[in-house]
């Protein structure tokens, strides 16, 4: 127990005082802020009591704006300035969205992050969610009787720093200190780990409104290790709506849910997921859709229809979950608890498909709709420092491998993708060509065996290498990625001590999709990849194999005869020819075996001269 | 009801109290802050408010609001040494938990 000091009257020193501090899941449908008070996390109500805050902001002509479920309401009625699922195009520009057309927004291009021309003029991503953190930070601050200190705000797994940069601005411009992005699926995984003092391996399967997220985390005494994380950027909810959308107008023969006007898209999409959401609780749900006309049409969706809908994106979600286990090196077997995130895992379908892959029942304890938030609030109250001594140590990984360019354009892998981060790892390349006195270092990002399918991160020089015979200089690369997952890249050439440094952010500018391609080629593409690295490697076997010819040529010659010059020639001639021609693996093989064998008496002739120089007038005494 | 001091912690007010050269006594006080909920508060005292307590002891006065002393009742104020450090301790019987610090309490 601290011992106190007397004080002057009224000047006695507050203890450390509570900090408020505050978790927010800035979601794609919904979005919803919590805090911890006397050490329960709770998620807080609007002034109706509603705990989920639509994350749908309305422009209104003058400068007006509406957010949450007003603005939810007035979707149908006025699409062009209602603005829904904004977190979609978080980060993104134009190009970057393939649904964009299907979308009631005038998109304008801005560069680097689409705009949206709205009633009250051109509005940015960055600046609609911020309108949903405004809306969330004035909500905590009326219940909690004070400005928020700082806040933890959750962002998918896969969000590149485009995507976390611009939620940091959105955060900024709302008026908010951010503590720290935290990771939705360690999030969860915060509140049922800490809650629960649990310990294993478990599975965080995410199915948002927009994303879908999966995770495979090892909680092991208080530290929470993310050993893989894989997803879709573009599946959730929403999708399910579609899917009954669209089966609504093949029902009633209307040429796909594009065909219909917007105000009808909308009514058609919101009573696809009130249908969505009842068959949750009842076996069927009827929709019904009313035409600018009067016409109205119906539907009714049995749980069983609605099963074979989503059955396709049930499906995706479970292979993409397959990925992730086999990036954790685990079986389904290793998985000790199953942790369902995201509202859309309220589904009997998601349930039942989640259920069945694992042969266990998912962890549901926790409201999936607030488990995001309630972590991130647990981990804003530590970082606040309200909470004594109880830290927790967070482990991440990368998404991508890391490697360096080798000749011959080849990739070689330094840090394997998900690795858990920080890391460091290293490895020795040598000098390719005798007296070279720079290497280039080109570092990459991707999965794929050549530098060219993958992406270039950064290049940097080490100079100064103390000229020597190729192949007898050490340059240790090293590669490291600290807690915060900025990538920094040493090489030292190991004799002289000389070194050049570079630091580069690993996910820079790379998008979820991006990744999620890259991957998806590199999965496809093995046996294509296999054999270029072997063709690749041949020819730098070749030429290094010509260069030291060349040399041995250039210094003693006058070992050999004229028959013996002329055979070495023309195999070192078959050889450059091949290299030129790119000839196929087997022929350049065989070509540099045989310049092997025919020099191997000249090597022979080279190493007896050699000693014998080295011997000559030397006696055996002094040898000894 | 009563809150009181120790022969060390009696002593060591009246040192305080003569160096500061002026002052009635020691304020005892409950604040609602901390991560436990409550913290208290020790000042000196150069005027009292009509509905304070005052309790004295080994010739020290010692003033509690109405509203503390509800938290405070049975305290035991103690001035120990412990290493480097020496200062005041509250042996509050109220207290069920004290925070890791030990500067605030919950009751």
């Amino acid at each position: 127990m601290a011992l106190l000091q007397i004080a002057e009257p009224g000047q006695s020193a507050a203890p450390h005082q509570h900090r408020l501090a505050a978790g927010i899941d800035l979601g794609t449908t919904n979005s919803l802020i919590a805090t911890v008070q006397s050490a329960v996390a709770r998620a807080l109500p609007d002034e109706d009591g509603a705990l989920l805050l639509p994350s749908v902001v309305r422009y209104l002509p003058g400068n007006g704006i509406v957010v949450g479920r007003e603005a939810q309401e007035s979707q149908a009625e006025d699409p062009e300035n209602t603005i829904v699922s904004v977190k979609r195009f978080m980060g993104r520009s134009l190009s970057d969205l393939k649904s964009a057309a299907g979308l009631p927004y005038r998109f304008t291009d801005a560069p680097g992050m689409v705009g949206i021309t709205t009633i009250s003029g051109e509005r940015s991503p960055v600046q609609v969610s911020a309108e949903i953190l405004t809306a969330l930070r004035e909500r905590a601050e009326v219940s909690l009787g004070g400005p928020l200190a700082g806040v933890v705000i959750t962002v998918p797994a896969y969000f590149d720093d485009a995507q976390r940069q611009a939620t940091k601005d959105a955060a900024r411009l709302a008026g908010l200190t951010v503590l720290r992005l935290l990771n939705e699926p360690t999030a969860a995984a915060i509140a049922y780990g800490l809650d629960k003092a649990a310990e294993g391996t478990f599975a965080i399967y995410d199915l948002g409104g927009g994303t879908f997220d999966i995770s495979i985390l090892s909680l092991t005494k208080g530290v929470f290790e993310v050993l893989a994380t894989g997803g879709d950027s573009a599946l959730g909810g929403d999708d399910f709506d579609h899917a009954i959308a669209e089966w609504f107008c093949t029902l009633h023969g209307i040429d796909g849910l594009a065909a219909l006007p917007p105000t009808s898209q909308r009514s058609l999409l919101a009573a696809s997921r009130s249908a969505k959401e009842a068959l949750s609780q009842h076996e069927t749900a009827v929709l019904s859709l009313c035409h600018a006309d009067g016409n109205a049409q119906q539907a009714i969706l049995s749980r069983a229809q609605f099963a074979e809908l989503g059955a396709a994106l049930i499906a995706r979600t479970l292979s993409a979950t397959k990925r992730a286990l086999r990036d954790a090196k685990l079986t389904i077997a290793d998985i000790t608890g199953v942790v369902l995130v995201g509202g859309s895992t309220r589904m009997p379908i998601a349930r039942n498909a989640v259920r069945n892959f694992f042969g266990r029942d998912p962890l549901v304890d926790i409201d999936p709709d607030q488990v995001v938030a309630l972590g991130a609030a647990l981990q804003a109250n530590v970082l606040a420092g309200n909470s004594g001594g109880d830290e927790w140590l967070l482990l991440d990984v990368c998404p991508l491998s890391l490697g360096v360019e080798t000749m011959g354009g080849l990739v070689e892998k330094i840090i394997p993708r998900n690795s858990t981060l920080p890391i460091a790892r290293a490895q020795e390349f040598t000098t390719f060509k005798d007296g070279q006195t720079a290497m280039s270092l080109h570092v990459v990002q991707g999965e794929r065996e050549t530098v060219a399918n993958c992406r270039s991160l950064a290049r940097f020089e080490l100079r100064g290498i103390p000229p020597a015979v190729a192949g007898s200089v050490h340059i240790r690369v090293s590669f490291q990625i600290d807690a915060d997952g900025l990538l920094s890249v040493t090489a030292r050439e190991q004799m002289s001590g000389i070194e050049a440094h570079i630091e580069v952010k690993p996910t820079y500018g790379l998008a979820d999709t991006q990744i999620s391609t890259m991957l998806a080629d590199a999965i496809g593409s093995t046996k294509e990849d296999m054999l270029l690295r072997s063709l690749r490697e041949a020819q730098v076997d070749a030429r290094r194999m010509l260069d030291a010819t060349e040399t041995a040529m250039g210094e003693d010659a006058a070992l050999l005869s004229a028959t013996e010059i002329s055979a070495i020639r023309q195999a070192m001639f078959k050889v450059g020819d091949m290299l030129e021609t790119e000839s196929p693996l087997e022929e350049l093989r065989a070509a540099t075996v045989a310049l092997g064998s025919v020099t191997d008496e000249f090597a022979a002739r080279r190493m007896n001269a050699s000693i014998s120089k080295a011997l000559a007038g030397k006696t055996m005494d002094s040898l000894a | 009801m009563t809150v009181s001091l120790t022969l060390a912690a009696a002593r060591h007010v009246e040192k305080s109290l003569t160096k500061r050269g002026s002052g009635i006594g020691l304020r005892l006080a409950v604040k609602t802050s901390g991560c436990n909920g409550f913290a208290y508060a020790l000042e000196f005292v150069d005027a009292t408010n009509p509905d304070d307590e005052c309790f004295e002891t080994y010739g020290v006065k010692v003033i509690v609001d109405p509203r503390s002393l509800g938290m405070l009742a049975g305290t035991e104020l103690d001035f120990v040494r412990e290493g480097l450090n020496e200062g005041f301790k509250f042996n509050n019987p109220n207290a069920k938990a004290n925070c890791g610090c030990g500067e605030s309490f919950a009751v």
